[in-house]
């Protein structure tokens, strides 16, 4: 009971610190609106193209901003020595990794959803009646995706190269999910039988849960100096 | 040197805080080599030295932060390192940084903490600091709008709603204004009749020697001095920094 | 304690001279003994490093990931060195078992590169392992970069078996496996003597490697030890 409150607590701090300086939040949308955007003139405009192109596009965007936001999530505890404060409670290690997890997971998801309407402007993609579906997608994607990246943010946070060292470790690691998430969401978008999804949704159970365990079993080894 | 064994004060009493040739490397360089320390209960222990002497690394040891490269620590009875959870809830620690999260308040920051301590009542109790520290009135605005000094008085409110058994106090003196410097001090004499011990490292000679009632002197990861305060005037624990050709001290 | 270093500088040195012997006999077997490929020609002998390159270095991270858990576990430096050390020369074989690839692959295939699935998984294993040298370097207290390392080297070791089922299902274009396959054998039986005497043969160069970069590991600590007793 008091681990889940913990838990909750340190997501919630970080929440309520992000829905008052939305400054994470600010820079991850306009960050994958950005790159949407951009990724359309690498195309040259062929709808065609695009629209053959347009999950492994988003889910490219996605990857890039989601980096952003887990490595000021960690970051953002080394100011005024927070981290120690953290580290100094009697609570449970897993509590704080968990915390951190939630406090990301919610960040990126709240800007995956912000980014859809865009992504289905910019590219114009029916994605209402398929939400549902998608949403089945992105979730385990983007929990796989905060769990490796808060687990590999702890390891690159004090570093002077940690901007280049996150996503150096995080995307060679994490491209079964981006594989996963990107032919997950073509058979969603081309309305395709949801079947064809599945072998994509266990593959990023497996890697959800290895990271998840992982983390969980070696969080503590990683934040003693 | 005089008797590194401050415990033999107190014959038959568990040491709050025990250090056994402690050695702490960087790499290849030497932050600890070799101190043993006891600290009685109720002792306050100012821990000087220039800066580098390896005075926040034995703090952040003592807290469970760091790993000691060799020798043993032990807090409360609590092996630290193997019983982390146990030193965890006995200690109150005020570092460099005041350990606040910006964008919340004063009261939420303090609520943060209740909860991550898992209090009962947390409600009562972070009101009840809050009015010692005398920031009721401010604790609805957020840390960051606060001054330094009550970013620090919100810090040692942090700090009481722990109870500690053994406080591990970082150079505490630094940014307090004179309201916050006369509330630590109260709260330190306060503590000390329940029990409570503190180590505080510190250089300034002057605030160390008006609270504690052990002074040690730590220099390139050695302790050099070590005496009960009636042992040691000032003038003496002066001279000693003159001997040792720094100038240091904050006066 | 003299003695026994005596015969391990013995053992070494024979060590030593077992991989040279073994690397031009493999190395003769597979440019002169073994047939030319009747389809692919010359070019096809690069098989005979390409493979066993591969194949060795796939040991050597299996080697990490067991070093890295008795690390944690243990908490033994010797595990990490060895760890270290297994992905220095892992990453090593590896990018050179892709360049020997991307060689052979040009006059096979008419591309230096094309993402088929073990090519794909064999280039994302090599990234994964530079970030692990990488991080090494960064991270200043040795022991904290130990650790680090160790949980990548067991995490990252897991995670192989995941990217390559992604990749696999992303794409397929590669031969089959037939050196792994049961069932009777497609290759000439001296097609496979040159394949498995160097398999042997690099075999042998990975242990090498691995004792020579241990004994560096040694001295550094050895060096380290002698710093804290003068300074300590």
């Amino acid at each position: 009971m008091t681990f889940a409150r913990r838990v909750l607590a340190i997501a919630w701090k970080d929440l309520v610190a992000e829905w008052r300086d939305r400054e994470s939040l600010t820079a991850m949308c306009f960050f994958a609106f950005l790159v949407l955007f951009l990724f359309n003139f690498a195309l040259g405009g062929d709808q065609t193209l695009i629209r053959g192109a347009a999950s492994g596009l988003l889910w490219l965007a996605f990857a890039f901003t989601s980096v952003l936001g887990l490595a000021r999530s960690v970051q953002g505890e080394l100011a005024n020595d927070c981290l120690d404060g953290l580290l100094l409670y009697p609570a449970e290690r897993e509590a704080i990794f968990l915390g951190k997890l939630c406090g990301s997971f919610s960040i990126i998801l709240l800007v995956e959803l912000i980014s859809f309407p865009i992504f289905a402007v910019l590219y114009n993609m029916d994605i209402w009646s398929q939400l549902p579906k998608l949403l089945l997608i992105t979730i385990p994607a983007t929990l796989g995706f905060a769990t490796a990246g808060t687990l590999l943010s702890t390891m690159t946070v004090g570093l002077r190269a940690r901007e280049a060292m996150l996503p150096f470790l995080l995307f060679p690691m994490t491209i079964p999910l981006i594989l996963a998430a990107v032919r997950g969401t073509e058979v969603v978008l081309r309305r395709e039988a949801f079947e064809l999804a599945m072998p994509w949704l266990k593959l990023m159970a497996a890697f959800d849960l290895l990271f998840l365990v992982g983390s969980l079993l070696t969080f503590e080894l990683l934040i003693e100096e | 040197m005089a008797s590194t064994d401050g415990a033999a004060g107190f014959p038959g009493v568990v040491p709050a805080v025990e250090i056994r040739g402690l050695v702490k490397w960087y790499g290849a360089h030497p932050a600890l080599r070799g101190v043993d320390l006891c600290v009685g209960p109720g002792e306050i222990l100012a821990l000087f030295g220039p800066n580098g002497a390896g005075k926040s690394t034995l703090l952040r040891i003592l807290a469970g932060l760091v790993r000691p490269t060799a020798g043993s620590v032990r807090v409360a009875g609590f092996e630290v390192g193997k019983h982390s959870d146990g030193v965890r809830r006995v200690i109150g620690v005020l570092a460099h940084g005041h350990q606040l999260y910006e964008t919340l308040t004063g009261r939420e920051n303090l609520q943060f903490a209740a909860t991550m301590l898992g209090l009962d009542r947390p409600v009562d109790r972070v009101a009840g600091v809050l009015a010692k520290v005398g920031l009721e009135a401010a604790a609805d605005g957020r840390v960051r709008t606060f001054s330094s000094g009550m970013k620090r008085r919100l810090a040692l409110a942090k700090l009481m709603l722990r109870e500690p058994r053994v406080m591990l106090l970082d150079e505490p003196f630094t940014n307090l204004d004179l309201q916050a410097t006369k509330l630590l001090e109260e709260f330190l004499m306060a503590s000390k009749t329940t029990g409570v011990t503190t180590v505080l490292a510190t250089h300034n000679v002057t605030m160390g020697f008006a609270v504690a009632d052990r002074m040690a002197v730590l220099e390139q990861g050695r302790l050099v001095f070590d005496a009960r305060r009636d042992e040691v005037s000032r003038e003496s624990l002066r001279s000693l920094f003159t001997i040792q050709g720094e100038l240091w001290g904050d006066e | 304690m003299v003695q026994g270093a005596m015969i391990g500088r013995g053992c070494e040195r024979a060590l030593g001279i077992l991989t040279v012997i073994g690397l031009v006999i493999g190395l003769y077997i597979a440019f002169v003994y073994a047939p030319a490929d009747a389809v692919q020609g010359e070019v096809q002998r690069l098989m005979y490093l390409h493979v066993p390159l591969i194949l060795i270095s796939y040991l050597a991270f299996f080697v990490v990931f067991v070093a890295s858990i008795l690390y944690l576990w243990r908490r033994d430096r010797q595990y990490d060195a060895i760890a270290h050390s297994s992905v220095e020369i892992g990453v090593l074989f590896t990018a050179l078992s892709i360049a020997v690839g991307s060689i052979w692959g040009r006059p096979t295939w008419g591309v230096w590169w094309t993402w088929d699935a073990r090519l794909t998984t064999t280039a994302i294993l090599l990234l994964m392992f530079l970030g692990y040298l990488m991080l090494r370097a960064l991270v200043d207290d040795p022991s904290r970069g130990a650790t680090f390392c160790a949980v990548l080297g067991i995490i990252g070791f897991l995670d192989i078996p995941i990217i390559h089922m992604s990749v696999v299902w992303w794409r397929t274009l590669h031969q089959p496996a037939s050196m792994l396959r049961p069932g009777p054998s497609t290759v000439a039986l001296n097609m496979q003597v040159a394949l498995y005497a160097n398999l042997v043969a690099f075999g042998l160069l990975y242990a090498y490697l691995l004792i020579k970069r241990l004994q560096i590991e040694r001295a550094r600590e050895e060096l380290l030890r002698l710093q804290m007793e003068l300074l300590g």
